[in-house]
């Protein structure tokens, strides 16, 4: 991955619609991914909107590589045609009427590329993607996971200087999911410019962004990266959504068929991944498990669950009705559970506990 | 909210509830359907078969058709002109006063036709106040063909207003703005999103704005009179035959009839059924 210090977008929006105003500053590096994260309804697709030029800035400022797109100071304001950008919108938008490859050419015949050369290289990102044989359908006969591909096959065809991922996996079922997980991963990484990914699914954020912003009720709560919002989440919101655990390590496949992820602090077994291939032991790998996920017991306990945890409290800090519950286990974990099960089980600091879950339940992200 | 979608599932119970009626009463539908096709069976049955093709030629319906050709397909031109900017602007911009423009534009449906060619007459005549005007750029309209073919646009551009209008209503207009952050100017997404996903409304709109054209008689007969070979439409043509030979009028009635389930048949009854 190329890491450039140079800031490539510098955005200052400020933009009112119905009432609701969303206030934001994003400074973005060339060659790095972050993630705009925050509750339906917070700004963030406005934010997307605004960048893309679909939304007149009400007041502010947006530079790309030195370029200013728009300038309500100068009344400078490039239309949304013109801009460097390509976008996945929110429930992908592919154009109906359109095959694959001709949905896929589209930024490139926009811009007044011949029909064939723009086919040809259309059709070369689809092999890329892996759905050059889809490319005579229309949208309405792919699957989830096809159209995903097809979407990012469009966004990139005019190789576009800032990429702009609104929910992209918002549309698709879990399995889906975490195979264009790992191939988002991966383009993202060999695209060399400005990254903006929105979202509210933080595995997704963890597992694809360098950077986090996070954003609620139209105005940015915290920046950082995922490792200092993990640390020290500034917001109720921030501390549920990124609070999840994430295991670090190499994965070596088990007999069963299973496998385990051997971090630092400890193992973790987990399911094998579909998409590994046929490799045995895979290094850089990233599982991701919700607190939620996590059952606390207070005798070692006799389930399915691959993974008993033994360790004692850490701390416990209560949120409503939920309580999250800090566990010195090797790899420590945190765990979420009702209020009304802290203390029917008696928990505080210092308490020896079991913490179990399933194999299943840890999300691979694939280098 | 949840007191309306309350609502609404008891209206969903209501219309699932309804039960089909036994068989013997589809028979109400037999005056209505007796109503159509009893004078249409006399056309069939009164119908100068043998000397079909004589009576054509005389009473010049052949020239009709060719003036009709001409009429309708200008009338149909010449409403889409008219019909595309005004539907995209009653579809798509909220301006104040909508529903009064949108029922002035589609006034002409209701209008008698007779009281459409008087004011065409008073408005585009030759001392009209616009015909005055068109006169010293030399252009008449009154009694020509093309005046003719401003009557009938004049009655039919409304169907076409209003088809085109729901159709832009059904587009995805999130669709457009995702083609223009792509990189496609307002006319590259016309072209290459709007028209085509239009073209179901646009196609039917046009069939059924030319029908109402080839039928014009009202609007035609007094703003672009009646004169062979000018303004003679076909109508105008079995109306001139029913005075001298009442068995043409006939015979080119049947044509008519023919063309217009051929028009029904095209569209697929899908506009006019709904």
């Amino acid at each position: 991955m190329s890491v450039q210090a140079a800031t490539a977008l510098e955005a200052r929006v400020a933009v009112e619609r119905n009432g609701f105003r969303v206030e934001a500053e994003l400074a973005i590096g060339a060659g790095r991914t972050v993630a705009l994260l925050g509750p339906n309804g917070a700004g963030k697709s406005t934010i997307v909107r605004a960048l893309a030029g679909l939304q007149p800035l009400d007041d502010g400022r947006l530079e790309l590589d030195g370029r200013v797109l728009e300038d309500t100071a100068t009344g400078v304001r490039v239309p949304a045609e013109r801009r460097p950008v390509g976008v996945v919108f929110q429930d992908l938008l592919l154009f109906p009427h359109l095959s694959a490859l001709e949905n896929a050419a589209f930024p490139l015949r926009a811009r007044g590329v011949p029909r064939r050369e723009a086919r040809a290289r259309a059709g070369g990102l689809l092999e890329r993607l892996g759905v050059a044989h889809r490319g005579t359908a229309r949208p309405g006969e792919l699957s989830g996971g096809e159209a995903q591909r097809v979407a990012l096959a469009r966004a990139l065809a005019h190789e576009p200087r800032m990429l702009l991922l609104d929910e992209p996996m918002s549309a698709l079922d879990v399995r889906a999911r975490g195979e264009i997980r790992t191939l988002l991963s991966d383009l993202l990484d060999g695209f060399a410019g400005v990254r903006l990914l929105v979202t509210h699914d933080p595995v997704e954020a963890m597992a694809l962004a360098d950077e986090l912003v996070l954003i609620e009720e139209g105005r940015v709560t915290q920046v950082g990266t995922p490792d200092d919002v993990r640390a020290a989440p500034r917001t109720p919101y921030a501390a549920e959504l990124v609070g999840v655990n994430l295991f670090a390590g190499s994965l070596a496949r088990l007999d069963d068929g299973s496998g385990v992820l051997r971090t630092a602090e400890g193992d973790v077994v987990v399911g094998w991944p579909a998409d590994a291939g046929a490799r045995t032991g895979i290094d850089g790998v990233l599982g991701v498990l919700r607190p939620a996920d996590v059952s606390l017991f207070r005798t070692a306990p006799e389930g399915s669950a691959r993974n008993v945890l033994m360790g004692r409290i850490a701390a416990v800090t209560r949120e409503a009705d939920r309580a999250r519950v800090r566990i010195a286990s090797s790899p420590p974990v945190v765990a979420e559970v009702t209020a009304a099960s802290v203390a029917r089980l008696g928990l505080a600091e210092g308490d020896p506990v079991y913490a179990s879950f399933k194999a299943v339940e840890v999300s691979l992200v694939l280098p | 909210m949840r007191e309306r979608s309350g609502a609404a599932e008891t209206h969903g119970h209501a219309g699932r509830a309804r039960r089909s009626a036994p068989a013997p009463a589809a028979l109400l539908a037999l005056p209505a359907l007796a109503f159509v096709l009893v004078p249409l069976a006399g056309l069939a049955v009164k119908a100068p078969w043998s000397r079909a093709g004589s009576a054509l030629s005389r009473s010049g319906a052949w020239t009709a058709l060719g003036v009709s050709l001409e009429v309708t397909l200008g009338a149909t031109a010449l409403s889409l002109l008219v019909a595309l900017p005004a539907a995209w602007a009653l579809a798509r911009v909220p301006f104040p006063g909508r529903r009064v423009v949108r029922a002035l534009i589609v006034l002409p449906i209701v209008l008698p036709p007779v009281v459409a060619g008087v004011a065409l007459l008073a408005a585009l005549g030759r001392l009209g106040f616009v015909g005055a005007l068109l006169g010293r750029a030399g252009i008449t309209l009154a009694f020509t063909t093309a005046g003719a073919a401003v009557a009938a646009a004049f009655v039919s551009a409304p169907f076409l207003v209003l088809a085109l209008e729901a159709g832009f209503r059904g587009l995805d207009t999130r669709l457009e703005d995702a083609a223009r952050a792509l990189g496609a100017s307002r006319r590259y997404v016309f072209q290459r999103i709007v028209l085509p996903q239009l073209r179901p409304a646009l196609v039917a709109g046009l069939v059924l704005a030319w029908a109402r054209a080839l039928g014009e008689f009202g609007a035609t007969i007094t703003f672009a009179g009646n004169f062979r070979g000018t303004t003679q439409t076909l109508p105008l043509a079995v109306f001139q035959a029913l005075q001298t030979d009442p068995g043409a009028a006939i015979v080119i009635s049947l044509g008519m009839l023919a063309i217009s389930v051929g028009v029904l048949v095209a569209v697929g009854g899908r506009l006019l059924v709904r």
